[in-house]
């Protein structure tokens, strides 16, 4: 039988599912610790910001369709565009991308939770909040206006007197915050949570992206809070980190900011490649074509990311011998996409694929990814780059990269995991006429700026001269924004529709291989009624009938079982926490902090105060004392004995 | 049906210390991030150093010794309370863990009292030219640091006296333990920079 089957002794399901459950009702909603539930607000919020992000998008197409425009001015449009980067990057692309994180990670490896859930709630509470702060200062016309990368001495007091860049620097310190704690959360599952038997080299390839991803925020997100921290430190207190007057340097910035900046496209681009091989494994109906050279090309790959950045500086005049370093590197990240390339085609290639929605955008994801990888190499070249620097081409180059490496797999992912996150299926036509469109839309939106940017076209500006001759092809791109919008309109109403009136889904509608298909669709508040034990890459095709489940975990308390990091082998059981309100508190707190201190220094002196009484409450134990109830002697640290490890056979 | 296999974990321990436990891979992760923000922070020191001529720029004096120095010996005494609280939580000893812990309270405020003399002796304003801001920048991230823990510290000190004590604050106790290494162990590199860079350079 497969482990998600119930044997006869069965556990006693209500009392665990009463454990598990977080409080019903309008006041326990504030205090969930779920990761099903809080990984579903990431994926909602995150995509609620996709839409006004894409609402601002509409916009500027307006404005350009065609020359002299006057349906914008400069000060809104500068507002917009701004607005719209820091939206796609901070608020979109990466929350959504660890949102599925937080929701499949502990699923697909065969967990009851994830590490830290009330800190991952937290982390929800502070990106939700500094959305909030945007979008509230953008319609009080305080929304930032110095572009997504907030550039000195533009973004200095001298020349940006007003609040806007100290928004936009403080929304950085709220969503860095929020995907840091995000990111600890998620090691740590990964190495400590997974199922018996779940080697390393038997860890899904979505989930390794997860890790590296996870990696990469917390080495690359210090940089960006360092940066914005010192600038506004600069605005407000007149320090002199990016002051050329008194020995700073503006250049300083850029350095900080892209050591952070160019690996941010590799935590978005990342996980988005573990969904492409998560859905080619399933709609191939093979194991993945080549494991360990995908994982290692996803590892170094994120090595390289961290050697990269200075291709963004190429226009500042920086030494010879540097600029042709980090050319070489530019090209050299080609190597382990190429790889991850010929993996997936050869999976394809030897296996059956079924043509089913979510292959759709994993087919438009190939096409236009390439795209933008091959004009990635072309700008690695320091003479090219500097001549298209700001440019069109430039625009052209980072979504073609973007919305082909991250968006388009996340809706393939979305039209995947739909039926395990709702226990409804999505449609498969209105899915192929969203995809149509939003693939057709997407290349007639942004290959014409490609043209646009070689023809000089600069980006950032809000309006051109007829005579310019750019009409046509910025019309052409407009028109096609309209489809692209259609596309995604037409996906919202698929969603709304299935969840009214949407088949229902079994367990394993696609017949997949991994974990999260184990248990049932939508799965239960302890995910796994049995949690599972795993023999193979994918457990659910590789299971022995007989695989041995879990038994023995309490079901009283939310009792979970701790793995050893390589084998995962069972070492010790946590009581988790329960659900607590404190980290709304500590959010709010936070907040109160964060946005005090944009006006005063005092702000982090007094709203300290606040944040340490959350805190404390946060921290301080609830219930009664646990420790007499508990059979197992404290000295009792030992490991499993011989027979209990996975795969070594014999009941016990 | 009857002969499913089962893995019984029921046997397992209720926690477990080091490597083997969640909050020492949490902790881990705060470090890494704590510690990237340290090491990008003296990356910005040197950056500016080569930005200028000379360092400090004109005739601005070096910090004091004395305080900074003062302070490197405190934290190096605090590791041996330190040690001691991690042995008694990981003997789960109570008593010890309370000593230790209030041993270790007392290094970490002296160090947090002579910090001030620090600030007050670093012969520039944070004001004046981007070397203060960056020594200010400095000493003042690893103030943030030192504060939180002492406060955190505070807490957990206070949890061990009044309860309720569970199993798992022992873990807590040793991991906080590990956080203290973490905060003097970069305090090292951090004074090396601001207090011995300019003399150096």
């Amino acid at each position: 039988m497969s482990p998600r089957e119930l044997p006869p002794a069965a556990p006693d399901v209500r009392a665990l599912e009463r454990t598990w459950e977080d409080p019903p009702g309008f006041f326990g909603w504030f205090t969930h610790v779920d990761h099903k539930s809080i990984g579903k607000r990431y994926l909602v919020t995150a995509f609620g910001f996709f839409v006004l992000a894409g609402m601002l998008a509409a916009l500027m197409r307006l404005q350009l369709s065609r020359p002299d425009n006057t349906l914008l001015g400069p000060d809104l449009y500068n507002q917009i565009f701004t607005t719209h980067g820091t939206t796609m990057m901070f608020l979109f692309a990466v929350p959504v991308m660890q949102g599925l994180g937080v929701y499949f990670v502990p699923l697909m490896i065969g967990a009851r939770s994830i590490a830290f859930p009330r800190l991952v709630s937290y982390s929800y509470w502070m990106f939700l909040f500094g959305g909030i702060f945007l979008y509230v200062a953008f319609f009080l016309s305080a929304g930032p206006d110095v572009g997504w990368f907030s550039y000195p001495p533009l973004a200095e007091t001298l020349y940006t007197p007003s609040k806007r860049p100290d928004v936009w620097a403080q929304l950085i310190t709220f969503t860095e915050v929020a995907s840091l704690a995000v990111a600890v959360s998620l090691i740590t599952t990964v190495f400590k949570l997974r199922a018996p038997g779940m080697t390393l080299n038997r860890i899904p390839i979505f989930v390794w992206g997860q890790v590296v991803t996870s990696f990469m925020v917390i080495f690359a997100m210090p940089a960006v809070m360092l940066a914005s921290t010192a600038l506004i430190l600069d605005r407000l207190v007149n320090t002199h980190f990016f002051d050329t007057q008194r020995g700073g340097d503006a250049l300083l910035w850029q350095h900080l900011f892209w050591f952070f900046g160019h690996p941010e496209v590799y935590i978005i681009f990342i996980p988005g490649t573990g969904i492409v091989s998560t859905i080619i494994t399933t709609f191939s109906r093979r194991p993945m074509f080549g494991y360990l050279a995908v994982v290692l090309a996803l590892v170094s790959t994120a090595f390289m990311g961290f050697g990269l950045w200075v291709h963004h500086m190429f226009a500042t005049g920086l030494p010879q011998l540097g600029e042709s370093f980090f050319t070489a590197a530019s090209m050299m990240i080609a190597i382990p996409t190429g790889i991850q390339f010929f993996c997936w085609i050869a999976t394809i290639w030897s296996g059956r694929m079924s043509l089913k929605t979510p292959m759709l955008w994993i087919l438009g994801f190939f096409v236009i990814f390439l795209i933008g990888g091959l004009t990635g190499v072309q700008l690695a070249a320091v003479p090219l780059n500097i001549q298209v620097h700001d440019t069109y081409f430039v625009v052209a180059h980072f979504h073609y990269v973007l919305i082909g490496g991250a968006v388009f797999p996340l809706f393939g992912a979305f039209y995947y995991w739909f039926p395990k996150i709702t226990g409804r299926m999505l449609g498969e036509r209105l899915g192929a006429w969203a995809f149509g469109l939003m693939f057709a839309g997407f290349n007639l939106t942004f290959f014409p700026m490609h043209v646009l940017g070689l023809h000089g076209m600069p980006r950032r500006v809000y309006t051109y001269q007829a005579a310019l001759g750019w009409g046509t092809l910025n019309m052409t791109a407009s028109l096609g924004a309209l489809l692209l919008f259609v596309g995604v309109l037409l996906f919202v109403v698929d969603v709304v529709q299935s969840l009214v009136y949407g088949t229902t889904a079994a367990d394993n509608p696609w017949e997949a291989g991994t974990l999260e298909w184990a248990t049932t669709s939508p799965p239960p508040h302890s995910n796994f009624v049995r949690p599972p034990t795993v023999a193979g890459r994918d457990p659910v095709w590789e299971n022995a009938p007989d695989q041995p489940v879990v038994v023995g975990l309490r079901d009283d308390v939310r009792d979970v079982l701790v793995t050893h990091v390589l084998d995962a082998e069972p070492d010790h059981r946590v009581e988790f926490p329960e659900p607590s309100v404190w980290p709304l508190f500590t959010a709010m707190a936070t907040t109160l902090l964060f946005i005090w201190s944009i006006f005063t220094p005092w702000g982090v002196v007094y709203g300290s105060v606040p944040l340490f009484v959350a805190m404390t409450g946060w921290f301080w134990p609830k219930t009664p004392v646990e420790g007499g109830t508990q059979p197992w002697p404290i000295a009792h640290r030992t490991l499993p004995m011989p027979g209990e490890m996975p795969g070594a056979g014999g009941a016990i | 049906m009857s002969d499913t296999r089962t893995i019984d974990v029921s046997r397992l321990a209720p926690s477990a210390f080091g490597t083997r436990s969640l909050m020492w891979w949490g902790t881990m992760g705060m470090i890494l991030i704590e510690g990237m923000a340290f090491a990008l922070a003296i990356g910005a020191y040197f950056y500016l150093v080569t930005r200028s001529d000379g360092w400090p720029p004109g005739a601005i004096p070096p910090p004091q010794l004395r305080w900074g120095t003062l302070n490197v010996a405190i934290l190096i005494l605090s590791l041996m309370p330190n040690q001691l609280t991690k042995n008694a939580a990981e003997r789960v000893d109570l008593r010890g863990v309370r000593i230790w812990m209030v041993v270790s309270l007392g290094f970490a405020l002296a160090f947090n009292i002579v910090r001030i003399f620090e600030f007050a002796r670093l012969n520039v304003w944070w004001n004046e030219n981007a070397y203060g801001s960056i020594v200010w920048l400095l000493l003042g991230l690893h103030t943030a640091h030192i504060l939180t823990d002492f406060l955190d510290s505070l807490v957990l000190a206070a949890l061990m006296f009044t309860g309720p004590i569970e199993e798992k604050r022992f873990v807590d106790v040793s991991e906080n333990a590990v956080y203290w290494y973490f905060v003097v162990l970069s305090w090292l590199p951090i004074y090396g920079v601001i207090y011995w860079a300019p003399r150096l350079i």
